[in-house]
C-alpha cells in the first residue's frame, strides 16, 4: 500500500488487524486447555482465551461490515487463506512451556492495554465501545500475566533462566507491534486510534517495571522487517491455521 | 524439579450480591493469598456468581470435634423456648 490510503479501506484493515490479533492469540491459548500445570491455572487461561476470542467477534463482524462484501465473524476468521490475516508475527508463536507463553502474553497484553486505553477515546464510536469493554478484561489478563512473570522471573534459578530464555526468544517480535506504517498513520491522523509511538512509550514503562520486579533482563533492541500486518507470517502459523480452520473446511457451515 | 510441593489448599467464600453476606463456595490450591483470589474468580466467579471475594487458607480454620456434637449440640435440644414461636406478632408489624 502506498500513497494516500482510502480511510474506509484503512479503517477496514485497522479493525482486522486487531481482530486477528485476539483471534490468534485466543487459538493459541485454547491449546493450553487440558494440559495447564493445575486446574486452576487450566481454567485462568481459557478465560483469557474465551475473551480474546469474543474481542475478535465483535472486532471481525465489524471488519466484514466495512468490507460490505456479506462476509460474517465466521467466514472471516475460518475462511481465509494465511496471507489474509493481519496479526503480529508475535501472537502467532508457539506456546513452548508456561513461562514462554506467560511472556508471550504479557508482552501482548501490555500492549492491547495501552492500545485499548486510547481507542476508548477513538472518533469511531463503534470501536470505542468495543476497546471500552475489551480494556476491562485485558487489565485483568494483564494482572494475570504479569502476575505470573513476577513469580516466575523472580522464583527458582530454573524458572528464571527458563522465562529469561523466552523474553530473548519473543523480544525481537515485539519491534512489529510499535512500526508505524500508512494504516496506522492514516487512523492516527483521523483521531481513530492513538499514534503507535505512544503507544510504544507507555509499554515500555509498564514492561520495564514488570522486568525489574521480576528481576529479568530487557533484551537489546534488534532490528526486525516480517510483518504480520502486511500477511508475511512465520512458519508456524500454517499449522496453527489448519488446526484453527480445520472444523470449518471440513463440514461448511456447520454450527451447533 | 528435584521436589514437587503440592501449594497450599485455601476455602473460598463469595458474596453474589451486595446487602447479602460470603457464602462457601468451595476450596482450590494455590501457592499465596493473592493467587488464591486471581483462581477464586478464574474458578467460581466465570457465571457472574459474585461481586466480591474471601480465601483464607484452609489450615486456619478451627472446626468443632465431630466427636465432641453430642456434647456441644445436644444440650440445646429440649430447649424449644428458645425458638421465637411463642411470641403473638402485633398485626401492626409486618416486617418480622
Amino acid at each position: 500500500m502506498s500513497g494516500v490510503v482510502d480511510r474506509q479501506r484503512a479503517l477496514r484493515e485497522y479493525v482486522l488487524r486487531l481482530g486477528d490479533l485476539s483471534l490468534v492469540l485466543g487459538q493459541r491459548l485454547g491449546e493450553w486447555i487440558g494440559h495447564g500445570p493445575a486446574i486452576e491455572e487450566d481454567l485462568g487461561i481459557a478465560n483469557t482465551s474465551l475473551d480474546l476470542i469474543g474481542q475478535a467477534r465483535f472486532l471481525l463482524t465489524y471488519a466484514g461490515e466495512l468490507e460490505g462484501r456479506g462476509r460474517d465473524e465466521d467466514a472471516i476468521a475460518f475462511l481465509r487463506e494465511e496471507r489474509d490475516y493481519r496479526n503480529p508475527t508475535l501472537a502467532e508463536q508457539p506456546n513452548g512451556d508456561f513461562g514462554q507463553t506467560i511472556v508471550r502474553q504479557v508482552l501482548i497484553d501490555a500492549f492491547q492495554f495501552e492500545l485499548y486505553a486510547g481507542l476508548e477515546d477513538s472518533g469511531d464510536e463503534r470501536l470505542a465501545a468495543i476497546a471500552a469493554k475489551a480494556l476491562k478484561e485485558t487489565r485483568y489478563h494483564l494482572r494475570f500475566s504479569g502476575g505470573w512473570l513476577v513469580r516466575l522471573g523472580d522464583g527458582t534459578l530454573e524458572s528464571h533462566a527458563r522465562v529469561q530464555h523466552a523474553l530473548d526468544l519473543l523480544w525481537p517480535y515485539t519491534v512489529e507491534l510499535f512500526a508505524e506504517d500508512e494504516v496506522d498513520r492514516a487512523m492516527a491522523e483521523a483521531g481513530i486510534a492513538p499514534r503507535l509511538a505512544a503507544v510504544q512509550a507507555a509499554w515500555s514503562a509498564r514492561i520495564d517495571q514488570l522486568l525489574a520486579e521480576a528481576t529479568l533482563q530487557r533484551p537489546k533492541e534488534q532490528s526486525y522487517s516480517w510483518f504480520g500486518k502486511r500477511g508475511q507470517h512465520s512458519e508456524h502459523f500454517g499449522h496453527l491455521l489448519s488446526e484453527m480452520q480445520y472444523m470449518q473446511r471440513t463440514y461448511p457451515g456447520a454450527s451447533w | 524439579m528435584s521436589e514437587k510441593r503440592d501449594w497450599p489448599l485455601f476455602e473460598v467464600f463469595i458474596r453474589a450480591r451486595g446487602g447479602l453476606d460470603h457464602k462457601h463456595a468451595g476450596s482450590l490450591h494455590a501457592a499465596d493469598a493473592a493467587m488464591a483470589i486471581e483462581h477464586a474468580r478464574d474458578v467460581y466467579t466465570r457465571r457472574e456468581e459474585g461481586v466480591s471475594i474471601w480465601v483464607v487458607r484452609s489450615a486456619d480454620i478451627v472446626a468443632s470435634d465431630p466427636a465432641e456434637a453430642d456434647a456441644l449440640f445436644e444440650p440445646a435440644r429440649d430447649k424449644i423456648y428458645r425458638h421465637p414461636t411463642f411470641y403473638n406478632i402485633p398485626a401492626a408489624v409486618k416486617t418480622l
